[in-house]
């Protein structure tokens, strides 16, 4: 929280005048600060060094911009500043965000508080509509085409060339053939349907969208996580070209090395703030990178380890699981009352790891064991019975029934333990629920309330309470703090490590290291589908599994 | 009655969920309320989810209040004089008796997530399998089990091809619908069949107690689904897998068997209907039940059954049901042509989706917001 006021001076600080600073390039403040202070130290002060490679004016300003949602401080006061022609890079952690950054920026969202400037401009826009006719476009990662239309309908979908009210098609598409030739694609057929193009294509066919309402600024959500290695080449002398014409860019993306080879700048957020703001892509060294992304603003309290682990029976055994595309050859065990925490990046096999284990997902080869029993594999029931419960990823998609009561909820996977001859006993499931409320001191403290009317931290305890009751041996959490505020947090990890005390043993997968690091007894980090590491939790720290979780080329890639 | 209503996951009037609940201890009713009208407002009692439908339930009565009252001023000899209003309401519920029970069925499966378009088909089937000169041979007993095993398979065969074989409901008993009425018009030659069994042709012309046994019928089934809607496992797995088959998969809830057994279910409503068709008409034939599904989902759309499933209740399709008879007994005692009867109708449905709709839609933006401050 030392920081708090940091990013404004900053920030101010860096505007045009800043970037005639020449000797501010090489060793900005800060920048060498060393990694030691760790993750609960103080991070590094915000630095926003001239980027001399950028030449071109300001087309966006962000200064101090605030979104809240329920729940969620999901911005925090995050400054942000795009030059014409310049390829800036986002950078944070999941939940930094990013995503919410994005949203505002294209009018999916409208900032609580803080000043958009576009052109000069404040503007704050009320739709996407509005964004798109500014100026600005967003490439989203799963990319929004019309499958069934033609590359020259989806280019100019919602505001196609018309005459009498007719699509002037021939005109639509000699446009759209000059669009992509300035893309470098003449080759696309205009009248050919998008269903048809690989994914490479159809991310060109988003860009020529882009193009066509004429845009100034375009924001690329990791856009090379739907390409093979050979086609993100071509994506990045697009976005040259794109620059070459004065055009911004905004790119996203997770991955070292494309950061320092398209990018120009960095902004770094975290904890819905800029940690750091306008440092230049190539020559920034990436330890410091990483410790502005990780540092430290709010301490979680995790529960102590007990000292002396007694080292429970097997209870979980993985062998050799695999699910084609997803993730390959995880071997894993947990043994009873202890936490293994899986850290890994969205799209790195761990969530669907963890369903595979469940059996909502069915292994392409590999067994699941528990207790030295096989479990029936791609069975939800058996893993039920066998002793398995899960909480799911996403809540309120995948766990909760938002309209019933919280006590239906609790018991949705055990009300039929106290059915007699198929009726259902409604005062012992509220009991039992109460029971589950009392333990997890859910508020407010009303079972027959509607699941719907609750915090996003006490719906994951309804969820995580619904496996307190018959007899969980093996509880299986993928993320489960996501869109959970400070307080409840706290009160989740005391939970959880309560339960492994009871001999419970956890599996659990979370994208916020700290979490896996303070919580788990044991971590396996995986990326790209494969465990890469594993070690106890006390011998490992934030940068070394970030590092580990995120590219393996992070610490060598820098320059001194 | 709180129980029952406590099923139903109301869209409506849902108070923008999710707001943060303090941390520290708060009254518990003490959330920000933006929406208008949320249930349980002020005083921390949060029997909202009961309210809710229990209001929608109330608006339905109020509905046919007013068709009463219209009927008391255009046929002040029918609906005013207690000589006849007795008779009037029995007539009106036997007209809603063959519907009303295949609608309870098309209820589970609506709240179950699908929809069946085939139960007019399996109800014309079901009649035609069973008034068979084979058939007929076994006596009534012979008959009614015909006509519910013949419904029963036919609705296990749309669950198996929903569930199993993936089929988008509205596909597959699209499909039940042409091929069930075409196997009908097989085995009946296109011929009416007689019903020689005065058993079966008595269910429609007795009374019990100046009730007739057409009502008993339909009080029957509806009530033996309200307790297994509310009150039993099937029921609470019907709400379940309807409301969020995700979530009911990820309990260990056998989300593809359930669908199955829904169907299975609305054709045992079916067979039911048959007989009860059958005996008032005294025969069947391929073309009976025309358009019942059409009815029955209209039905069970006004009594406030989400389309999109995981709410709806018993009593709001029962009312949708009486709702619909009365309008058609007021058309044909005021001499009105049946087409404009159809107008009425279909302007009521159009209003009550609407009427839902406007209430759906809060709950969805609140979804979406939601969903977007989790996902970050």
């Amino acid at each position: 929280m030392t920081d708090d006021k940091r990013p404004d001076e900053q920030v101010q600080a860096a505007g045009p005048t800043a970037v005639d600073n020449p000797d501010a390039v090489d060793a900005p403040d800060g920048v060498d600060s060393p990694n030691g202070t760790g993750p609960a130290g103080d991070p590094p002060p915000l630095v926003t060094p001239p980027a001399d490679t950028v030449p071109g004016e300001v087309v966006l300003r962000l200064t101090d911009v605030v979104k809240t949602f329920p729940g969620v401080r999901a911005l925090d006061g995050v400054q942000l500043e795009v030059r014409a022609g310049e390829v800036h890079c986002l950078l944070g952690q999941n939940g930094a965000g990013k995503s919410t950054l994005i949203k505002i920026l294209s009018g999916a969202h409208q900032p609580d508080s803080g000043q958009v400037e576009w052109l000069g401009e404040a503007v704050s826009f009320g739709n996407p509509q509005a964004a798109m006719k500014a100026g600005i476009a967003t490439i989203y990662q799963e990319l929004d085409l019309v499958e069934d239309l033609s590359v020259g309908e989806n280019a100019f979908l919602g505001h196609e060339p018309k005459q009498f009210g007719f699509v002037r098609r021939g005109y639509m598409a000699r446009r759209t053939r000059e669009i992509l030739a300035r893309l470098g694609h003449p080759e696309i057929p205009p009248r050919r349907m998008v269903r048809t193009l690989p994914s490479a294509g159809k991310q060109i066919v988003s860009m020529a969208r882009a193009l066509s309402h004429e845009a100034r600024l375009i924001i690329m959500d990791e856009p090379s996580a739907v390409l093979a290695h050979d086609e993100v080449g071509n994506l990045f002398r697009i976005i040259r070209e794109l620059t070459a014409q004065g055009i911004a860019v905004i790119y996203i993306s997770h991955r070292m090395e494309e950061i320092r080879e398209i990018g120009d700048r960095v902004t770094v957020l975290k904890d819905g703030r800029t940690t750091a703001a306008n440092l230049p892509a190539r020559t920034t060294p990436t330890r410091d990178l990483v410790s502005r992304m990780t540092g430290r603003t709010i301490e979680y309290v995790f529960p102590d380890r007990p000292a002396d682990a007694p080292a429970g029976d097997e209870l979980l055994q993985v062998r050799q699981l695999a699910r084609e595309g997803e993730f390959a050859d995880v071997s894993l065990s947990v043994h009873a009352g202890e936490i293994v925490g899986i850290a890994g990046l969205v799209g790195s096999g761990r969530s669907e790891l963890l369903e595979t284990i469940f059996g909502a997902r069915r292994a392409s080869s590999g067994t699941v064991s528990m207790a030295g029993r096989q479990v029936r594999p791609g069975s939800v029931g058996a893993a039920v019975r066998a002793g398995m419960g899960m909480a799911p990823e996403e809540r309120k998609s995948q766990a909760l029934l938002l309209g019933e009561p919280v006590y239906r909820n609790v018991t949705l996977a055990t009300f039929t333990r106290w059915a007699r001859l198929g009726f259902t006993d409604a005062g012992r499931e509220r009991a039992e629920a109460n029971e589950v409320a009392d333990r997890l001191e859910l508020r407010p403290r009303d079972v027959r309330r509607p699941v719907r009317t609750l915090s996003g931290g006490n719906q994951q305890k309804v969820v995580v309470g619904r496996w307190l009751l018959g007899d969980t041996k093996l509880l299986l959490l993928d993320e489960p703090t996501r869109g959970v505020d400070v307080g409840a947090r706290a009160e989740l990890y005391q939970v959880i490590r309560a339960l492994a005390a009871r001999g419970v043993g956890v599996l659990l997968v979370s994208s916020e290291v700290p979490e896996v690091l303070g919580l788990a007894d044991r971590v396996l980090v995986m990326r790209e589908g494969r465990v890469v590491h594993e070690a106890p939790a006390g011998e490992l720290d934030e940068d070394t599994v970030l590092d580990l979780v995120m590219a393996g080329s992070l610490m060598e890639g820098a320059p001194a | 009655m709180t129980e029952r209503t406590e099923t139903a996951a109301p869209a409506a009037a849902a108070p923008p969920a999710d707001r943060p609940t303090p941390v520290s201890p708060a009254p518990a009713g003490a959330p920000a309320h933006k929406g208008a009208g949320a249930p349980g407002n002020g005083n921390g009692r949060w029997s909202g989810d009961a309210g809710e439908s229990f209001r929608r339930n109330l608006g339905l009565v109020g509905v046919l209040v007013v068709l009463i009252i219209i009927g008391i001023i255009t046929r002040p000899d029918l609906y005013g004089d207690m000589n006849w209003v007795g008779d009037n309401i029995m007539s009106i519920l036997t007209l809603a008796s063959v519907v009303g029970v295949v609608t309870v069925g098309m209820t589970f499966v609506i709240i179950g997530g699908g929809i069946d378009l085939s139960v007019g088909a399996i109800v014309a089937l079901a009649g035609v399998w069973s008034t068979t000169v084979a058939t007929q041979s076994y006596g009534a007993g012979g008959m009614i089990f015909t006509a519910i095993v013949v419904a029963v398979c036919v609705g296990l065969v749309n669950g198996f091809l929903i569930s199993y074989g993936r089929l988008v409901p509205f596909i597959a008993t699209l499909a039940m619908l042409v091929a069930a009425r075409g196997l009908a018009a097989e085995i009946s030659d296109k011929q009416t069949q007689v019903s020689n069994n005065a058993t079966i042709n008595g269910i429609a012309s007795n009374d019990i107690l100046g009730i007739p046994v057409l009502v008993y019928i339909l009080a029957g089934v509806v009530a033996a689904g309200w307790v297994l809607l509310n009150r039993t496992t099937f029921g609470r797995r019907t709400v379940a897998v309807g409301g969020n088959p995700e979530a009911a998969r990820l309990a260990g809830i056998n989300v593809r068997r359930h669908s199955m057994l829904l169907y299975a279910l609305s054709g045992l409503c079916c067979g039911i209907a048959a007989i009860m068709l059958t005996a008032q008409a005294n025969s069947a034939q391929a073309a009976m039940a025309n358009l019942y599904e059409l009815d029955a989902i209209a039905a069970a759309i006004i009594g406030g059954t989400l389309l999109s499933g995981g709410r709806g209740t018993i009593v709001g399709s029962l009312l949708g049901v009486i709702i619909f008879a009365t309008i058609t007994n007021l058309f044909a005692i005021n001499g009105l042509s049946t087409e404009a009867q159809n107008m009425v109708k279909g302007g009521i449905i159009v209003a009550a989706v609407l009427v839902q709709q406007f209430r759906f839609k809060s709950l969805t933006q609140l979804l979406a917001r939601n969903k977007l401050s989790s996902t970050n």
